[in-house]
């Protein structure tokens, strides 16, 4: 019986704009364990994003629980959370969000700067992962000089720097042609046989074909949460 | 150890922007550049004015006619004759060196030169007053004093104005003043510039002389000085003379004297008070220039972290606390503003020795100063720092990424 990584209850976030309250996400009860790969799917607006958000800390819920690796993180105070999305979250955006003006290598030591690691250890664990996304020989780029696959493995190589717990990806494929994405997908199924657990966000279904697992979203509900069937045959 | 880091990360920022930095700075630099060369010129000032009185000599009282009342009423200056001084000097004997000065200007020639200079009528204990010494020849003694005799000793710029340049070769010559011969029979050695003592560029003669045989009789003195052997004795001169004064000039008890005694110590006092006004003054308006820059740094801060809220949403994302982040702007601003302090202070050096040489205004760059600038240079990196810096620290993550 595997751990539950993700546990939430009755997750929920407003935005009050003005006068009106927009329910982004309206009780989200989910489970994820240990060694999954999730695909967050759902119609445009239907709060995929707020949800990611909120599982990765980046954002409190409104209302409900949230325990991640059996710690109740929704709770918790702004420093508090800060450390958590250090020490337990890789998360890859759609834009990438890299340091414009650093290397990538510099990039993907940003998380171990802000854990304490060494400069030695750091520089060594920041090669390691650029290496596992084929990034060895544009260590010393800058992302405008980079196009936008290499920039997303720098994204994910980041997102992998501290060992996560939890990997997650919101639509990372979004600014990325069909060849670059079904590369980094593939690079996410590696990881995902390797143990790491992934939740990503799409609305493309070829990109959620290679999850193990579909939930859907709409209007800030669950809609619908199966397995895919093996996806191994497709690849 | 993360303090190295964000100290690292901070140090590129600037060197990211080079420019914006040094433009932040500039206020700062100028800022402190002042506050160091006015107070170097208001220091350098003061240290003129204590040099000069103690080339007066500390125990030198100089009178000078006051104002004249009766019943109250001013009715113009007073004078001071001959008599005054004979009176002090027959009065204090002992105690004090007296000396009247008649003062005029005149023309001065000799073989074919022409010069406008000083003539001073005293009596020959104004050489020992005021401490003068010859470079060649001798003073005039009581006796060419008492013999209205037609001698006279050049201050030792004389002789160059009169186409001579060294000295000795005046002695024994015959020049005019104002037509009337005088046999040089001295030539002062260099004493240098002292506010409103200046003997380098006068003529001096006896009193006597100078005023029957070249001012027509007229004896309204210009100053009495008189100087006491030690300064311990002054309080006791300054009594003496006020009495002196006052029954020479027929005053009543409790009347206001038509005269006023002051020290050289008096006027170390005036002038320090004005100089330090001057010098607080200037100070403060280097000082609000400082506070411009401080503001400029705030600015420019500010600016950065609007600039830069992405990337503050992306160190929070990958797990930067508010401490690392508010580190990370005020070591910026602190480092702007501590090394715009430093280039100040060399700005100020450079300034203040640039005044000297040019303007050959004295200045003193007092280590005092230099610290203070550089701690409130700091100050203002910190205060104007940290508003910003809170402001970066407290953006929720998500919503400083969301930034365009
Ligand atoms: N900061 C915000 N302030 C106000 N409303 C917001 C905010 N962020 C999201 N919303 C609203 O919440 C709802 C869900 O938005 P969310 O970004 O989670 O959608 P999404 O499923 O990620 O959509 P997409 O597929 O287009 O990315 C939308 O109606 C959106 O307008
Ligand atoms: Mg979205």
């Amino acid at each position: 019986m595997s751990e539950l990584i993700i546990r939430t209850q009755g997750l929920t976030k407003h935005y009050v704009l003005g006068s009106e309250t927009v329910k982004a996400v309206r009780g989200v009860d989910l489970e994820i364990e240990e060694g999954e790969f999730v695909a967050i799917m759902g119609p445009s607006g239907s709060g995929k994003s707020t949800f990611m958000n909120m599982i990765g800390c980046l954002d409190t819920p409104t209302a409900g629980e949230y325990w991640l690796d059996g710690q109740k993180v929704s709770d918790l105070s702004d420093d508090q959370l800060a450390r958590v999305r250090n020490g337990k979250i890789g998360f890859v955006f759609q834009t990438f969000n890299l340091l414009p003006r650093a290397t990538a290598l510099h990039n993907v030591e940003l998380p171990l700067i802000y854990a304490g690691v060494g400069s030695k250890e750091r520089r060594r664990r920041a090669q390691e992962k650029l290496e596992l996304v084929g990034l060895a020989d544009r260590m010393d780029h800058k992302p405008p000089e980079m196009s936008g696959g290499q920039r997303q493995r720098v994204a994910v190589a980041r997102a992998l720097v501290n060992e996560p717990a939890l990997l997650l990806a919101d639509e990372p494929t979004g600014n990325l042609d069909s060849v670059t994405s079904a590369d980094l997908m593939k690079q996410l199924g590696d990881l995902n046989k390797a143990g790491q657990t992934i939740v990503l966000v799409t609305h493309e279904h070829d990109i959620a074909e290679h999850a193990r697992r579909q939930v859907h979203l709409k209007d800030g509900v669950i809609e619908r949460d199966f397995e895919n069937k093996p996806v191994e045959a497709a690849v | 150890m993360l303090l190295f880091e964000i100290i690292a990360v901070a140090m590129a920022a600037v060197r990211a922007n080079i420019l914006r930095s040094v433009l932040t700075t500039l206020g700062i630099v100028i800022g402190v550049g002042a506050v160091i060369t006015m107070v170097a010129l208001g220091e350098g000032a003061q240290q003129r004015v204590e040099k000069q009185i103690n080339l007066m000599g500390t125990t030198v009282l100089t009178i000078r006619p006051g104002q004249q009342f009766s019943f109250g009423v001013s009715r113009g200056d007073a004078q001071m004759s001959v008599e005054d001084a004979e009176a002090l000097k027959a009065g204090t004997s002992g105690l004090l060196k007296v000396s009247p000065e008649l003062q005029s200007r005149l023309q001065v020639a000799y073989l074919r030169w022409n010069s406008n200079n000083q003539m001073m009528g005293v009596w020959p204990e104004y050489f020992e007053i005021y401490n003068l010494g010859l470079s060649a020849g001798r003073f005039f003694d009581e006796g060419e004093l008492n013999g209205r005799r037609r001698v006279a000793v050049l201050g030792h710029a004389v002789p160059g104005q009169l186409g001579e340049t060294p000295g000795e070769l005046m002695i024994g010559q015959t020049i005019q003043l104002r037509g009337i011969p005088f046999e040089v029979v001295g030539v002062l050695e260099e004493k240098g510039d002292a506010a409103f003592f200046r003997p380098d560029e006068q003529i001096f003669v006896p009193q006597s002389t100078a005023q029957f045989r070249v001012m027509g009789g007229r004896d309204r003195l210009n100053a009495i000085y008189a100087a006491t052997a030690t300064t311990a004795e002054l309080d006791r001169a300054f009594g003496e003379i006020d009495r002196i004064m006052r029954r020479e000039h027929r005053l009543q008890p409790g009347a206001e004297a038509d005269f006023n005694i002051r020290n050289s110590a008096d006027l170390l006092a005036t002038f320090n008070e004005t100089n330090e006004t001057f010098t607080m003054l200037l100070a403060g308006i280097a000082g609000v220039s400082l506070l411009v820059g401080g503001i400029g740094i705030m600015n420019i801060m500010l600016v950065s972290v609007t600039e830069r809220t992405r990337e503050i949403g992306i160190r929070k994302a990958l797990g930067a606390t508010k401490a690392a982040i508010m580190t990370q702007f005020l070591v910026e601003a602190l480092f702007l503003c501590v090394l715009g302090g430093l280039l100040g202070v060399g700005l100020g050096y450079g300034a203040a020795a640039l005044m000297t040489r040019v303007a050959q205004w004295d200045t003193v760059v007092a280590p005092s100063a230099v610290v203070i600038a550089l701690v409130f240079s700091a100050g203002i990196g910190l205060f104007f720092g940290i508003w910003p810096a809170r402001r970066a620290a407290i953006l929720n993550p998500i919503d400083a990424l969301r930034y365009e």
